[in-house]
């Protein structure tokens, strides 16, 4: 009976409160826009069998029709790899140095790393408001070294996004590098060195494969949430830059056409359902090999 | 004066405290104890002693109430087991790993399984100092697992275990991560208290010695099955098998066809030049295939043929020197080495073989056992 | 491996510096004079009295903590609940699924998440408020729980919980009496984790607020969209203040802890024939 109760009570609050709200956004994605509160028609008080004979796809039909959400949805993919890609290069070396400093420093150097993650979030993103801009402080420091004559745009374009997410999600590459690459038994390197293996080799043909399940959890962990970000592309990147997070929120808030928004969100979660599935899969390949 | 002997096992009056009737416990399609019947009766120091994998632990988490059999019955004290989670039996268990709680005290480990039953303040105080003068960790009650030594944590897991004055006692390799000095000294220990408290021990090992000596029983297990149940000096002298010779001690093994030559008397042609004598008091057919099994101890060394039957001639290949045995191994013609052990009665140098000697090996027709398997 | 190589050494120090030279200025600026970046007007702590006389921003904060403490409590009941079941739960009916909502909103774009909240919150006619973004952050926050504690409670020795049931205790007092105690500091991280999420959430909170409850964040977001605050500069830096020192008081407690017990265990290893 206890073990019932166990299993019940999580499980039911997530069936209540994560999939029947999915479910929710499934049904409301096929209904129509409606001057009315709330802002969709059918509503449940219209009967079940009303209900199902008035849905239908109109919404994604205009979603392929309108050139804004295919493009959003490019450039979110583009802007989503990309910042993976240089997140993943800028993060490797930092795990790389941190697995192998000496073991006093490694404590202090986690706690480092995580330290920012417990701060807002929303304000570490702020801040580059005031680096980036034309007026801002990088640009006052090229300046001031001589690097630049004229002030670098970067500023509400994606290259601040670029930024913007790099700087938000490199804890969450760092980490699992990090723990990969601990767990690596150093005496591997040194038996390809003593088998001939020069420095660099040693490292592209053990390290990284043998890191290889550290890395790619790092890059789902970057790609999936940038992906549907919306903060980031909002306060750095401008009305230029398009994500589909933000078309989302403003879809749903400038705009109140929910059903259109339901069915943008639609289309994203099934565009992440293979990163999703393949994400789990790593996770599980992972635990298992070490249990 | 007769001695009285502990053997409940011979006295078809005493009922066993455990029974084990044809019990299989499946794990998928692996079979970890096959059709197993045992009985181990009170106050016996039991040993389940096998290889890894033989299903030694197996059948001591079914005991304990952590597995339940596939099919078959076990019984404690008469009563069926089956089914009590193991919070509800009289059985208590010493882990491998001693389990201790990191949390709680010396004092409170103990305590534990007093306190989950309720017992009264002053009875329970009573009882904890009891164990903790019985395992002489009276001065150690304060401290946490971590503040104390591995002998130290191996006596809390002893007391702890014993706290509840169990029926029965389970203990799972329990001296296993001790070194050897420690480990004989715990052996006597563990000898003791069995003793004084009249618990039924049974205990669980891949080390044969440890079950010879602290054992009044022991079990050999291979596979899921009980090879041999028999004191220690039956299953050294009287093994049934093959198996249970060579799982004990050091052992020769001779085979091929026998012939009965007289009264309870077997000749074995092994291959050598001349067949050897066995006596047997179990019957064999003719030209039946069965292995002699003699000990290395039994087996004297000489120079030149002895008298007696049984002398078979080789050239020492090895020596092995133990400080107070050495044991010779000898190569016959055929191939074959025997392994004889002889105490080093004099001083190395004066040692009367040595490495390429030519030797005889003899033994007495009563020193081996005639095995069929 | 006891000196780190130059590329190594440089690796850090930039990446530690391109953490953490954001935020720095951002302490820096909240003590400047003037509103603009680009202007040094001299040291002043003004915008901090103006930050700490502002009601709204009081409000939001006030509401903020309360969320996040209730929102972080439940989730850890609930969230230490789900890791058992995972972990120890052995198979049931649904248990993919299950396995799959726990996980899922680890990578969930919180966009989603929120809009399938607030599509739920009005279809069953809930007011929206305080209570509404309590139960969406319980939600999320119940996973990243359960992945904190069913981490820990996967390397935690079983055998423990074994002896527990030898002597006698039932299954819920060995959970309670040994297994909750030694997987605490699991627990207490995982609750940290999820009030440092309520605390920081602006994009599920802005869904399932109603219009009565503003949280910081909300208030933080409104004020930044139309550039940069110099009060937002002196907030941030008392959120950096609290936060730093949490955790930096945090790990200096568990070292001095972990030193205290490796000195002990090797007091009694030299004691061994006692």
């Amino acid at each position: 009976m206890r073990r019932f109760v166990l299993i019940a009570v999580p499980y039911f609050w997530l069936l209540a409160l994560f999939l029947v709200p999915f479910v929710i956004v499934f049904k409301i994605a096929l209904s129509d826009a409606a001057l009315a509160i709330p802002p969709y028609m059918p509503t449940m008080k219209d009967g079940l069998s009303a209900m199902f004979s008035q849905l239908d796809f109109e919404n994604f039909v205009f979603l392929t029709e309108d050139d804004l959400y295919w493009k959003a949805y490019l450039s979110s993919l583009r802007i989503a790899f990309i910042s993976t890609v240089l997140t993943l290069l800028f993060g490797y070396p930092i795990a790389y140095a941190m697995a192998r400093a000496p073991h006093e420093w490694r404590a202090t150097l986690m706690m480092l790393i995580i330290l920012p993650f417990w701060t807002s979030f929303l304000i570490r993103v702020y801040a580059w408001i005031g680096i980036l801009s034309t007026e801002g402080l990088l640009n006052r420091f090229l300046f001031w070294i001589g690097a630049i004559s004229e002030p670098l745009t970067i500023l509400n374009t994606s290259t601040a996004v670029y930024i913007g997410i790099v700087y938000t999600y490199i804890p969450f590459m760092i980490l699992p590098i990090y723990a990969a690459l601990e767990r690596l038994d150093a005496s591997l390197i040194e038996a390809a060195e003593d088998l001939g293996c020069s420095r660099m080799k040693a490292f592209w043909l053990i390290t990284i494969p043998l890191s290889k399940g550290g890395i790619v959890a790092g890059c789902f962990l970057v790609f999936i949430p940038a992906l549907g970000e919306f903060v980031i592309p909002s306060l750095l990147g401008g009305s230029g830059t398009l994500m589909i997070g933000k078309v989302l929120f403003e879809e749903f808030f400038s705009n109140r056409d929910w059903p259109v928004a339901s069915a943008v969100a639609v289309i994203l979660l099934l565009i992440l359902i293979v990163p999703i599935i393949l994400f789990q899969r790593n996770e599980q390949r992972q635990q298992e090999a070490e249990g | 004066m007769v001695e009285t002997v502990f053997a409940p096992w011979d006295d078809p009056n005493t009922a066993p405290l455990i029974s084990f009737k044809n019990v299989t416990k499946r794990f998928g399609d692996f079979v970890a104890i096959d059709d197993l019947s045992l009985d181990i009766f009170e106050r016996e120091f039991f040993a389940l002693l096998g290889p890894s994998g033989c299903g030694k632990t197996t059948m001591m988490r079914m005991l304990a109430g952590f597995e339940n059999p596939t099919s078959g019955s076990m019984s404690l004290s008469g009563r069926d087991i089956a089914g009590i989670p193991p919070n509800k039996r009289a059985v208590n268990m010493m882990f491998q790993s001693y389990a201790l709680f990191p949390h709680l005290s010396v004092w409170e480990n103990i305590a534990f399984g007093l306190r989950r039953d309720g017992v009264a303040k002053d009875v329970l105080n009573a009882r904890v100092e009891e164990m903790l003068k019985l395992t002489r960790l009276e001065k150690f009650g304060r401290r946490k697992p971590h503040q104390i030594s591995g002998g130290q944590r191996q006596r809390v897991a002893l007391a702890r275990s014993l706290a509840k004055a169990p029926k029965l006692l389970l203990l799972d390799e329990p001296l296993g991560a001790l070194d050897k000095k420690l480990r004989q000294d715990t052996q006597f220990e563990l000898m003791d208290i069995q003793e004084q408290t009249g618990t039924t021990f049974v205990i669980v090992t891949h080390d044969q010695e440890e079950a010879m000596t602290v054992a009044s029983r022991v079990a050999v297990m291979d596979e899921g099955r009980i090879i041999q149940v028999a004191t220690p000096e039956k299953i050294y002298e009287a093994p049934n098998s093959v198996y249970v010779a060579d799982f004990i001690g050091d052992v020769n093994i001779l085979t091929g066809p026998v012939k009965a030559v007289g009264a309870d008397t077997y000749s074995l042609n092994f291959g050598g030049k001349e067949p050897v004598t066995a006596a047997c008091d179990r019957t064999f057919t003719e030209g039946e295939t069965t292995h002699l099994a003699i000990r290395p101890e039994k087996i004297g060394i000489h120079a030149e043929r002895p008298d007696g039957s049984n002398a078979v001639q080789g050239k020492v290949l090895d020596i092995a020197y133990l400080g107070n045995l050495s044991t010779y191994h000898v190569q016959l013609p055929s191939g074959q080495i025997i392994k004889a052990q002889t105490a080093n009665t004099r001083r190395i140098s004066r040692r009367a073989f040595t490495w390429e000697d030519p030797v005889w090996v003899s033994w007495s027709a009563t020193a081996g056992v005639l095995l069929d398997q | 491996m006891n000196r780190l190589s130059p590329f190594n050494v440089v690796s850090l120090t930039f990446g530690f510096a391109f953490l953490y030279l954001p935020m720095l200025i951002l302490v820096i600026y909240s003590f400047n004079k003037s509103k603009l970046v680009t202007v040094w007007a001299g040291f002043s702590t003004k915008w901090y009295g103006e930050l700490l006389s502002n009601d709204a921003f009081l409000d939001a904060a006030w509401v903020t903590l309360k969320v996040a403490v209730i929102s972080s409590s439940i989730a850890t009941v609930l969230g230490t609940m789900a890791a058992y079941t995972l972990v120890r739960g052995g198979r049931f009916f649904g248990r993919t699924l299950f396995s799959g909502m726990i996980y899922a909103p680890l990578v969930m774009p919180e966009v989603i998440t929120g809009l399938s909240l607030l599509l739920l919150f009005i279809g069953v006619g809930m007011d929206r408020g305080v209570m509404t973004i309590v139960l969406a952050h319980t939600t999320f926050s119940m996973c990243f729980v359960s992945v904190v504690v069913s981490s820990r409670l996967a390397t935690f020795d079983r055998s423990l919980e074994e002896a527990a049931l030898d002597l006698g205790a039932s299954p819920f007092e060995a959970f309670r009496l040994i297994t909750l105690p030694i997987i605490a500091p699991a627990v207490v991280s995982g609750w940290l984790l999820a009030f440092t999420l309520s605390l920081d959430d602006l994009v599920i909170a802005s869904f399932a607020t109603g219009p009565s409850a503003t949280t910081l964040p909300m208030k933080i977001w409104s004020s930044v969209r139309l550039g940069v605050s110099p009060e937002i500069n002196a907030l941030s830096s008392i959120l950096i203040g609290l936060v730093a020192s949490g955790v930096i008081i945090a790990s200096l407690i568990s070292k001095r802890h972990s030193v205290r017990i490796q000195q002990e265990e090797r007091a009694a290893g030299r004691f061994e024939n006692n």
